[in-house]
């Protein structure tokens, strides 16, 4: 494949390494004079020096005939807008936007550059990941089909512990679809009784999460289900 | 109209002005607090009495956008000095807050040309500069001929 990283910072000289080591032809873009005639020491040919910003630059890199162009600068206009000229206008297949601020990712989905990668995100999923305490785990986001995965340890003070599946009234737009206990996974049934402990899986339309904290949630109101 | 102005530099407080004198509601919107002094530069008054409204923030930021009155916004123009937020601002306003009308000025002409042509209403300083000395200097070789 023949692929376009713009900026060469730590991220996109890395990527551009990696990429290299894969047999993928690569142009590295880069801004910052000074900055590219370190890359430049390593890299050679496989980068070039220009704001990618400009259109002129980016034909120059051959961007007409590239697969896919990665936009990982410092800066998130220039990520967002460099991704949505290579897809528009020079009808690129396949982009990657690195989104360095996570307040500014509707925006680039305003801008149809997806998909979109933020560092702050990984992380916090992590964390939520492993602090179970943090409340709701997300497991899956499928951003296209509008659904996403959910998971949630049920405390002692839980609404639902003791309950039977079959008298839970779920928001609409959800549905538990598995239970966690003792290390195995089952599929409940409506006859099934909630324990302190279960993990429970439930798949939803985004925007039911708070529905489902409430229902899920320690009887006492408060949100966390530790 | 509801006037809603990013980027209180030059170009935006000079519009700013004289949108606001020709009677119509004003709002300013830039990162840097000291711009307000820009926007009464000449003026007895401060920019308040005569009825502006002036918000810190980015066009970035959604709370400076909605604080700054984007919601009622009947045209909006994309003034900071940066070509690159003034495309992506602009982009927001048109999509997102469906503003009637929204103008971005783009400094670069090549992009001010493709991002007219995707149906955003653009302004090029550069180009009009480079037209008219394209006519300054035909309009001079016409008269050294005559």
């Amino acid at each position: 494949m023949y692929i376009i990283v713009v900026g060469a910072g730590k991220v996109g000289w890395n990527l551009a390494r990696e990429l290299l080591e894969k047999n993928h032809e690569v142009t590295v873009i880069e801004s910052n004079r000074r900055r590219y005639l370190t890359v430049e020491q390593e890299l050679e040919h496989n980068v070039t020096y220009g704001d990618a910003s400009e259109l002129w630059v980016l034909e120059r890199a051959g961007i007409q005939r590239a697969d896919m162009v990665i936009a990982v600068t410092g800066d998130d206009e220039d990520n967002m807008l460099i991704c949505q000229v290579a897809r528009e206008k020079y009808e690129v297949e396949r982009i990657i936007a690195r989104v360095n601020n996570p307040r500014n990712r509707p925006h680039f989905d305003l801008l149809g550059v997806k998909p979109s990668v933020s560092a702050t995100d990984l992380i916090l999923r992590l964390l939520e990941h492993e602090v179970p305490e943090y409340g709701l785990v997300h497991l899956l986001d499928l951003q296209e089909e509008q659904l996403e995965i959910i998971e949630m340890l049920l405390g002692q003070d839980s609404r639902v512990t003791g309950r039977r599946v079959g008298d839970l009234s779920m928001p609409e737009g959800s549905l538990l679809i598995s239970v966690l206990r003792a290390g195995k996974g089952f599929v409940p049934s409506a006859d099934t009784v909630l324990e302190a402990g279960d993990e429970v899986l439930a798949v939803l339309d985004p925007g039911r999460e708070e529905d489902i904290k409430e229902l899920f949630g320690p009887a006492n109101g408060g949100n966390g289900t530790g | 109209m509801f006037i809603l102005i990013v980027g209180c530099g030059r170009v935006g407080s000079s519009l700013a002005r004289s949108m606001l004198s020709e009677g119509h509601e004003v709002s300013c919107l830039d990162e840097d607090p000291e711009s307000h002094t820009r926007l009464e530069v000449g003026l007895d008054k401060s920019w308040e009495d005569l009825g502006g409204q002036f918000t810190v923030g980015t066009g970035l930021e959604t709370d400076a956008l909605l604080a700054a009155g984007i919601e009622k916004a009947d045209a909006f123009i994309a003034a900071t000095n940066g070509d690159n937020t003034n495309i992506v601002i602009s982009q927001i306003a048109q999509r997102r807050y469906e503003v009637p009308n929204v103008i971005a000025r783009i400094l670069d002409p090549l992009r001010a040309e493709w991002y007219g042509q995707q149906g955003l209403h653009t302004i090029c300083p550069t180009r009009v500069a480079i037209d008219m000395l394209e006519g300054a200097v035909r309009e001079g070789a016409r008269r050294e001929v005559a």
